[in-house]
């Protein structure tokens, strides 16, 4: 037990939101920006998304054709390394199973881990098994309305299970891996996974 | 905490002893954790003020209105009490002597204490002139009117010791008499008339909330700086603006 904060009360939460919050967060109506940069402006016309496998070989979409894979709409939590999470966030974008299953089609193999690259250089690290079975997608719209380049946009991936920091804003490229390979905060202080469930916030929590 | 220090109205310094620190870089910061009795915890992050060269280590915080940690660490927190810290956090949006210059630092309102930390690990650590012509260094911080300044003093007397150092500041709400310094938000034009051109490559920090940093982040791209030059920190929810 740490020390108790003489003459703190705190502000309680209704038990509901309560439970939706992982340990050390608090709710936020707002929706807070943060990056370690400018943001990057890059024109539909340019944009383009890549999928490449750890065997060199790759799939490649362009604006058009991205959008015009099968969307899924999905509403979740997110939850922020830097206290704050926000509730039914809701995004509209292609499923990484989606992407997959598209570049299964021109050679593109699965790999134990993916490297997502953005940008503006910025880079993330998760497990294959965190980005497949219904639980990421490269989302280009946010609250029906496509996403603002200040949060991400054209599009970026969205993780919601972990904290935010994984749900690369401005990406690029997803490439699969043979071993794993830590992206930017990772290589910074910061947790190699980071499950806000078990507040995996920087390297060393368990 | 073994002192209080008043900055401005809303803004307070605390001192904190703290034993086995591991040291610290400017621009990092620490995660304060707060338990009531019955084990609730409330957690927030907060820059560090304090030069790495300081023994203690200081926290500035801004009392947010309807905030949940910042009143009681304001309002409640006494010297003598203990706080719970975790850090330091956070290994980009820092800055020390062997990063090199110059160095051009933008702050809206709190924004500037990361800032201030760098201002200070630089003053400290350059003891000449000879070394601080080499590293010179550009401040412009934002603030709503001139007693929400935060360091002000502080920052007065350092730009008097030292002409390598330049202090800008512009007061977007209101001005006292006989003002003459700029009386607008951040736009390019100060930044053209503030900033080191992009050809002397400035390490750039920029810290505030989020619409200044934005916007002052995008227009030095604008203006030619490398996107990897310019790092940024945000605070607060989606707005405020300074």
């Amino acid at each position: 037990m740490p020390p108790v904060s003489r003459g703190f009360r705190g502000r309680r939460q209704s038990t509901d939101t309560a439970s939706r919050l992982p340990p050390g967060q608090y709710e936020t109506r707002d929706f807070p920006v943060l990056s370690a940069g400018p943001t990057p402006r890059t024109s539909l016309a340019t944009w383009d998304f890549t999928l490449r496998g750890a065997n060199g070989q790759t799939a490649r979409w362009t604006w058009d054709e991205f959008t015009a894979l099968p969307r899924q709409t999905t509403t979740k939590d997110i939850h922020c390394v830097t206290k704050w999470s926000k509730f039914d966030t809701v995004w509209e974008g292609i499923s990484v199973d989606t992407l997959l299953s598209e570049a299964a089609a021109k050679g593109v193999v699965p790999s134990p881990f993916v490297l997502a690259t953005c940008d503006g250089g910025y880079t993330t690290n998760v497990p294959l098994a965190d980005v497949t079975g219904g639980k990421a997608w490269v989302a280009f719209m946010y609250n029906g309305a496509p996403l603002p380049p200040e949060h991400g946009g054209p599009a970026r991936l969205l993780v919601p299970h972990l904290y935010f920091w994984k749900s690369a804003k401005w990406m690029r490229e997803l490439r699969l891996m043979e071993s794993d390979e830590p992206g930017f905060w990772e290589s910074l202080g910061y947790h190699n996974y980071g499950d806000p469930w078990r507040e995996q916030r920087y390297a060393g929590d368990e | 905490m073994i002192d209080v220090v008043l900055e401005t109205p809303r803004t307070r310094t605390l001192v904190l002893d703290v034993p086995g620190w591991p040291g610290h870089r400017a621009g990092q910061h620490v995660d304060v954790r707060l338990t009531a009795e019955d084990g609730y915890q409330a957690e927030r992050s907060y820059s560090i003020a304090s030069p790495p060269e300081d023994t203690r280590l200081s926290l500035t915080v801004e009392q947010l209105k309807d905030g949940e940690v910042s009143p009681y660490l304001s309002e409640v927190l006494h010297p003598g009490d203990t706080l719970e810290l975790r850090g330091p956090i956070g290994g980009y949006f820092v800055w020390d002597i062997p990063t090199g210059g110059p160095l051009f630092l933008v702050g809206g309102g709190s924004g500037i204490v990361p800032l201030m930390a760098m201002l200070r690990h630089r003053s400290a650590s350059l003891a000449t002139g000879d070394a601080r012509r080499r590293l010179p260094a550009r401040l412009l911080y934002s603030s709503r009117r001139w007693d929400e300044v935060i360091y002000r003093d502080e920052l007065t007397s350092l730009t008097e010791k030292d002409p390598t150092l330049q202090v800008t500041h512009t007061l977007t709400r209101e001005q006292p008499d006989g003002w003459n310094g700029f009386r607008r938000r951040i736009d390019r034009a100060m930044l053209e008339q503030v900033a080191w051109p992009a050809s002397a490559q400035p390490r750039v920090f920029v810290c505030g909330p989020t619409p200044l940093v934005e916007s002052v982040a995008s227009t030095l791209v604008d203006l030619g700086h490398q996107p990897a030059l310019v790092k940024t920190e945000r605070f607060g929810p989606t707005g405020g603006a300074v």
